[in-house]
């Protein structure tokens, strides 16, 4: 009997884990796409009635800012902050003495919640007394900056507050990656005369393939999930300017009564990731040879 | 992976070649160099440094005065509004009650999915049965769906609990969806150990839970720490389960901080919002200063395998 036990303890300890996961992950992705297809409103209903949720979805004006939006702040911020996240790493790798220091101060960011960011940059931005007041306190008497009442520039203000938060975090994954590049190669070059970009451009960033991967990875999948930032800094206005699937589908979902629209637009944001996380998973998870 | 040790770093003064032809333009290379570095140290301190000279600044002064200038009298008002006074919706009771949620929510649900996940890590890492990695594997992928797609069966599933818009709700929310995460840390940092000290412990009569507990558990006060400190920055700074599965007294300092800020009665008092939003942060930032190695490190075992 204590044998019996003993054997399948392991199995035992993992099977609540399992069984959650079972059903409050896949149950309900199932029971979020089951109702997707339906004509539900405010209560739930049952009964498939095909794509019309989809349908409606991509004919909403309302979605198709937000759709778009998810390119364009995901494409901004996914891109500068790499570039931005690499170019610091490499400044960092210079061996410089207050490198800790320095270090610290560009990735306190990622430790706050993305409200605080969010009503810190709304702050800073707020035309009448944040920077524009400040540079046009300085003489020039003309200058603008009122991108957050803009709403055709209201999405760059997200990019902005969305880059100063993570792009210290690329920068950690960066610097570690420039660590462990293998310091013989470094040095031989350095001894051969190698200018240090070429050294950097041909030797150490096409070694750091794999931590752009997981950047790459990690950006995209806080960019689709990117909920609270819009909801702090500006609220998904002015209008629906700066609108983006999350804030689209918990308007559905919560305050607009449409379960049918917000089960739609969680699955369309669901393929989204799906699209880019799965063959990610499963490169990472393929057996290796070692 | 994750260590910025600079030890095999130490490198001999490069080639002379290099110095002769280039001393002016290494020292203005560093120079310029430097100067790079300040620039960008300044675009990530101002938020803060805005934020907290703002907290200090009378209404008054915001109004007249420049954002950046340091306040002329430091006052504390707006702290104690903020603390103890502030009005998120109906209610003006500061954000201390919702910090309290907070560390009701945080302690529990951290404690529950880390010891979860050293479980299940352990688990997963040395007592291989079939179909274990297929549980991983999905249990990983749980990690990295977008939140939406579970709000509304969850909101639905809490409310047949009795649970809806209860703090032991929201526990249960971050507890179930953070155990992938738990497990992942644990399973990553539990694989390095020799599976040849675990077959010997067998041999000389172990059992599961007797190898579990005196011979991984002394090995593991690393990765608890960064679990914990993951799970614990998670769950502070979590805005949208706070916001869909709360009511008017049990929700999260961050939906707090959110309707106070944007609570539309009344004058707009930028220096409370501040504040407010500086002691929103202040735990999660104490923990990155305090523990800022594990606190990276677990940002990157999410991200870097090994």
């Amino acid at each position: 009997m204590t044998r019996w036990l003993e054997h399948h303890l392991p199995k035992a300890v993992l099977a609540p884990s399992f069984l959650a996961v079972l059903v409050f992950v896949y149950g309900f992705i199932g029971w979020t796409a089951w109702v997707s297809l339906t004509r539900s409103k405010l209560m739930p209903r049952y009964e498939i009635d095909g794509f019309g949720q989809f349908v409606r979805l991509f004919a909403s004006p309302r979605w198709d800012t937000a759709f778009g939006n998810l390119f364009i702040f995901g494409l901004l911020f996914v891109v500068i902050s790499l570039v931005l996240g690499l170019l610091l790493a490499i400044l960092l790798d210079q061996r410089i003495r207050v490198e800790g220091v320095i270090r610290t101060i560009y990735l306190y960011p990622m430790a706050l919640s993305l409200i605080v960011t969010g009503t810190a940059w709304k702050w800073v931005l707020n035309p009448g007394l944040g920077l524009e007041a400040v540079v046009r306190g300085w003489g020039f008497e003309n200058f603008r900056f009122d991108w957050l009442v803009n709403s055709d520039m209201a999405i760059y203000t997200v990019v902005i507050a969305g880059v100063w938060q993570a792009s210290g975090f690329v920068m950690a994954l960066f610097l570690a990656g420039l660590r462990s590049v293998d310091q013989e190669i470094i040095r031989a070059a350095e001894v051969d005369g190698i200018p240090t970009y070429r050294i950097y451009s041909a030797i150490i960033i096409p070694s750091m393939a794999p931590i752009f991967m997981s950047a790459f990875i990690v950006l995209t999948h806080l960019a689709i999930k990117s909920f609270d930032l819009v909801i702090a800094l500006t609220g998904g206005g002015p209008g629906y300017a700066t609108d983006l699937p999350a804030t689209y589908m918990y308007a559905m979902a919560f305050s607009r009564g449409d379960i049918g629209q917000a089960a739609a637009s969680a699955m369309v944001m669901m393929a989204v990731v799906f699209a880019i996380v799965v063959p990610y998973l499963y490169s990472e998870l393929r057996p290796r040879h070692d | 992976m994750t260590d910025f040790s600079t030890a095999n770093r130490s490198m001999p003064p490069p080639p002379s070649r290099m110095r002769r032809t280039g001393g002016v333009k290494r020292a203005l290379l560093r120079w310029l160099l430097f100067a790079g570095l300040g620039v960008f140290a300044l675009f990530y301190l101002m938020p803060l440094f805005v934020m907290l000279t703002t907290s200090l600044k009378s209404l008054e002064e915001i109004r007249t005065g420049s954002l950046v200038a340091l306040p002329r009298t430091v006052t504390f008002d707006a702290w104690h509004t903020a603390w103890s006074q502030a009005c998120s919706g109906i209610k003006c009771e500061g954000l201390r009650p919702y910090f309290m949620n907070s560390v009701l929510i945080a302690v529990p649900a951290v404690a529950i999915s880390t010891m979860i996940g050293a479980l299940n890590g352990y688990v997963v890492a040395h007592w291989r049965f079939r179909g274990a990695n297929i549980i991983f594997s999905l249990m990983l992928f749980g990690c990295f769906i977008p939140f939406q797609v579970v709000l509304l069966p969850m909101a639905r599933m809490l409310g047949l609990m009795g649970l809806a818009g209860t703090i032991p709700g929201l526990i249960f929310v971050h507890v179930i969806y953070g155990i992938g995460f738990t497990t992942l840390f644990f399973r990553n940092y539990y694989v390095s150990v020799p599976g040849e000290l675990v077959k010997a412990a067998k041999v000389d009569g172990a059992g599961f839970l007797r190898i579990f507990w005196s011979i991984f558990l002394p090995l593991s006060l690393p990765i608890f720490v960064v679990t914990i400190i993951w799970q614990f920055t998670q769950i502070w700074n979590d805005f949208l389960f706070g916001v869909s599965f709360s009511q008017a007294g049990t929700q999260p300092v961050t939906v707090a901080l959110n309707n106070i800020v944007n609570s539309t009665t009344g004058v707009k008092e930028y220096n409370v919002d501040m504040a407010a939003a500086i002691i929103a942060a202040l735990p999660t930032l104490l923990v990155y200063v305090v523990a800022g190695k594990y606190f990276i490190r677990g940002l990157t075992a999410g991200s870097v395998k090994g």
